[in-house]
């Protein structure tokens, strides 16, 4: 626990700082460019790029390894890393444009079949015997332990980057999401941005596969956009909130990570995200689950007394429990089930409004399909003063005086 | 001839049944554009695993096989769940799914103490295909005899049976998966449910993902489910066919897979071989890249060659 607060405020050690820091960039960058893969509804092809990255960190390591005497330096693996990803990218597309299989089947066949290819190359590597290899089983699901600050200062720089890149393009890329025809119709390479897109993607991918491992890389830019979704509709400050929750979550998993042994780093990032995810989901005043049982539950009580008090102006009795007790809350009616002269009053009201927007969905019935709250509000606070008048003046002659005489009259 | 059956054919047996029990299963995913829900429950089973293996203590164990398909079928709740409540598009609902528990299931590997000993993350990706041996095996007649069958490794025979349960699977159901594959408002609207049957398909394909998982490995389960049936998607447009060369196709990966893997460093003179598992998906890939090209009605170079014919016509 100890270790886990000094991580958390960056005193435990220069390398599990730098460690903290580059993850929270990555975090960040993966956050915001994840917002516009969610949005352009190619959440599943980041699966694909991740799984393509290691056929060409093998081949890297093993062409390294041959011509320079060492395999180990991150910036030639990364390299193979991202140009067989970037291969992986092309062939989804190929697949998707030329033959009759969908996205879907193309996705699957190529990050299998170029995770083959690299597993297949990484038991070469391991027959070659040399030292040093050890350090590729780090690639799968990411290992901060052993890494040099060299290659920390290089991720945390990267990453910031790819942040960079994405705030700059913002427009353009939400223009891309929302609308492509009008993108292109505006002068923008649509093709390109797409492009421009993927590449800033796999170079997440690629910067963040020592720390979170290709397996779990995606989760980073998947799980932050869908948790920051539930929180806003504008973008700016949902590639904010995506990078918010991206940043702090990568930050907290790979400080727990430095706080105990076997800890893997990638898996606890993934699951620190999801706890963002879930709060998001339950407690998010816009789009979340309380805010939406309590939106219901609004919804359920203005329908009920307005059934109850429709009940009370008919003089039929309200059986329903729910209806009986939300009436006696308001006053409505006494406990014995008699309204009450208040009720009495409100139930002449709302029948009369009831009336109005019954005449008004005769007369106008194709504005009032549109309306939303059709008849759950008065109908003054949702027509315009003279349509309402109108409206009165067509009801009076007919219905009103002899009902309110007869009323009278009863009462 | 005895090294052959001792090791290379159990190895054989293991990496062909796996490919054929999930190449079955995939045609149905591909048709209904579920392939990526095999990716999804490749990953997903891994916690079921982890936590069979600490109920039972053993590896290959039923126990694993029943937590991982209780994995997967909390795994499809879950989807559904988030995609419902949270209004989420199902890509990404099944990224937040599949990739949490994937972790889960890393966390509690690494917490446990079960990794290096037992069970390890890389034999959860890589598999462990070699590890098959049939000891008691001595002669080719030794394929008849019950009491030498009996002694083969507890996956062949586990595997076995789950290509039993998917051929009967399918021939029960097939008139039911091919009506609500093509067509799903009309298997509604004939009276059967195209939910409970596409979820009894999620089970059948995590009972083969879990059965395949300790011979080949998660992700190459994944190339399993959807390689050999896109291979016999390209090729065919009647669904019985389409089963039958899916079948001939995951067969063929197992056994050149492993061939290739075993020998064929050795032919161009090294001394080494490489993962076995690894080249049946390669060799998966290889049958699939062919078929999409030279396909005689859906291939790109015939259809690219019937373009021409017209214009020039």
């Amino acid at each position: 626990m100890e270790q886990f607060f000094a991580a958390l405020t960056l005193s435990a050690g220069y390398n599990t700082a730098l460690v903290c820091i580059g993850a929270a960039l990555l975090g960040a960058a993966s956050g915001a460019i994840g917002v516009f893969v969610l949005l352009r509804k190619r959440t599943l092809v980041s699966d694909a790029v991740s799984h393509a990255t290691l056929p060409g960190v093998a081949l890297a390591f093993i062409i390294a390894q041959v011509y320079f005497g060492s395999g180990r330096s991150l910036p030639v693996l990364l390299f193979g890393a991202a140009l067989s990803a970037g291969i992986g990218v092309l062939a989804v597309d190929w697949i998707k444009t030329h033959t009759r299989l969908t996205e879907d089947a193309a996705i699957g066949t190529v990050l299998s079949t170029f995770f083959a290819v690299g597993m297949v190359l990484l038991t070469i590597i391991q027959s070659m015997s040399i030292s040093g290899q050890a350090g590729l089983e780090g690639f799968l699901l990411g290992a901060t332990s052993g890494m040099l600050k060299s290659e920390a200062l290089t991720i945390a720089v990267a990453a910031a980057l790819v942040g960079l890149a994405v705030v700059l393009r913002m427009k353009e890329f939400s223009l891309l999401c929302f609308d492509e025809g009008f993108a292109a119709a505006s002068g923008y390479n649509v093709r390109w941005l797409d492009r421009t897109l993927l590449l800033l993607l796999l170079g997440i991918v690629v910067i963040g596969l020592k720390t979170v491992g290709l397996v779990l890389i995606i989760a980073l830019a998947i799980i932050p956009p869908v948790a920051a979704r539930f929180w806003t509709d504008r973008v700016p400050v949902l590639v904010a909130i995506a990078a918010g929750i991206g940043a702090s979550g990568s930050y907290i998993g790979a400080a727990l990570s430095a706080s105990a042994p076997n800890m893997p780093t990638g898996g606890l990032i993934v699951l620190v995200l999801f706890s963002f995810f879930v709060v998001s989901l339950l407690v998010s005043p816009v789009r979340g689950v309380l805010a939406a049982a309590l939106k219901h539950y609004r919804f359920q009580r203005i329908v009920h007394l307005r059934q109850g008090l429709l009940a009370i102006a008919h003089n039929e009795p309200v059986l329903e429990p729910l209806t009986r007790s939300i009436l006696r809350r308001g006053g409505f009616m006494s406990g014995d089930g008699q309204p009450t002269v208040k009720g009495q009053s409100e139930a002449r009201l709302i029948e009369r409004d009831q009336k109005l927007w019954n005449l008004y969905r005769e007369m106008h019935p194709e504005e009032s399909h549109a309306l939303a709250d059709w008849s759950l509000k008065p109908i003054g606070e949702v027509l315009p003063a003279d349509t309402v008048k109108v409206l009165e003046q067509e009801l009076s002659p007919h219905v009103v005086h002899p009902e309110e005489s007869g009323k009278g009259g009863a009462n | 001839m005895d090294i052959f059956l001792q090791f290379d054919l159990p190895s054989i047996l293991l990496g062909s049944l796996a490919a054929l029990a999930c190449g079955l299963l995939g045609n149905f995913l591909v048709l209904r554009k579920q392939a990526l829900m095999g990716d999804a429950i490749s990953h997903v089973v891994l916690p079921g695993i982890v936590l069979g293996f600490l109920f039972s203590h053993e590896t290959g164990s039923w126990a694993m096989m029943i937590g991982a398909g209780i994995a997967a079928i909390f795994a499809v709740l879950l989807i559904e769940l988030i995609r419902r409540i949270g209004n989420v598009e199902p890509g990404a609902a099944m990224g937040v799914v599949f990739t949490t528990m994937f972790a889960a299931g890393v966390v509690i590997l690494e917490q446990t103490g079960t990794a290096g000993v037992h069970l390890d993350v890389e034999h959860a990706l890589y598999g462990n295909l070699e590890s098959a041996i049939w000891l008691d095996a001595y002669t080719l007649s030794d394929l008849w005899n019950w009491q030498a069958l009996s002694t083969l490794p507890e996956s062949i025979k586990q595997l076995f049976i789950v290509n039993l349960l998917v051929i009967g699977f399918i021939v029960l159901f097939f008139k039911e998966l091919k009506i609500s594959s093509f067509d799903p408002l009309l298997s509604a609207s004939l009276g059967f449910s195209p939910k409970w049957l596409g979820l009894s398909l999620i089970v059948m394909v995590a009972i083969a993902a879990v059965a395949a998982f300790s011979a080949v490995g998660s992700i190459l389960v994944i190339a399993m489910f959807i390689c050999p049936a896109a291979t016999a998607r390209m090729l065919t447009d009647n669904l019985k066919t389409q089963l039958f060369i899916s079948g001939i196709a995951s067969l063929s990966a197992g056994l050149f897979g492993y061939l290739l893997a075993a020998f064929g460093p050795g032919l161009l003179g090294y001394e080494f071989s490489v993962s076995a598992a690894g080249m049946i998906a390669v060799v998966a890939g290889l049958q699939q890249v062919l078929a999409m090209l030279f396909a005689p009605h859906y291939g790109v170079v015939m259809r690219r060659r019937r373009q021409r014919e017209h214009v020039s016509a």
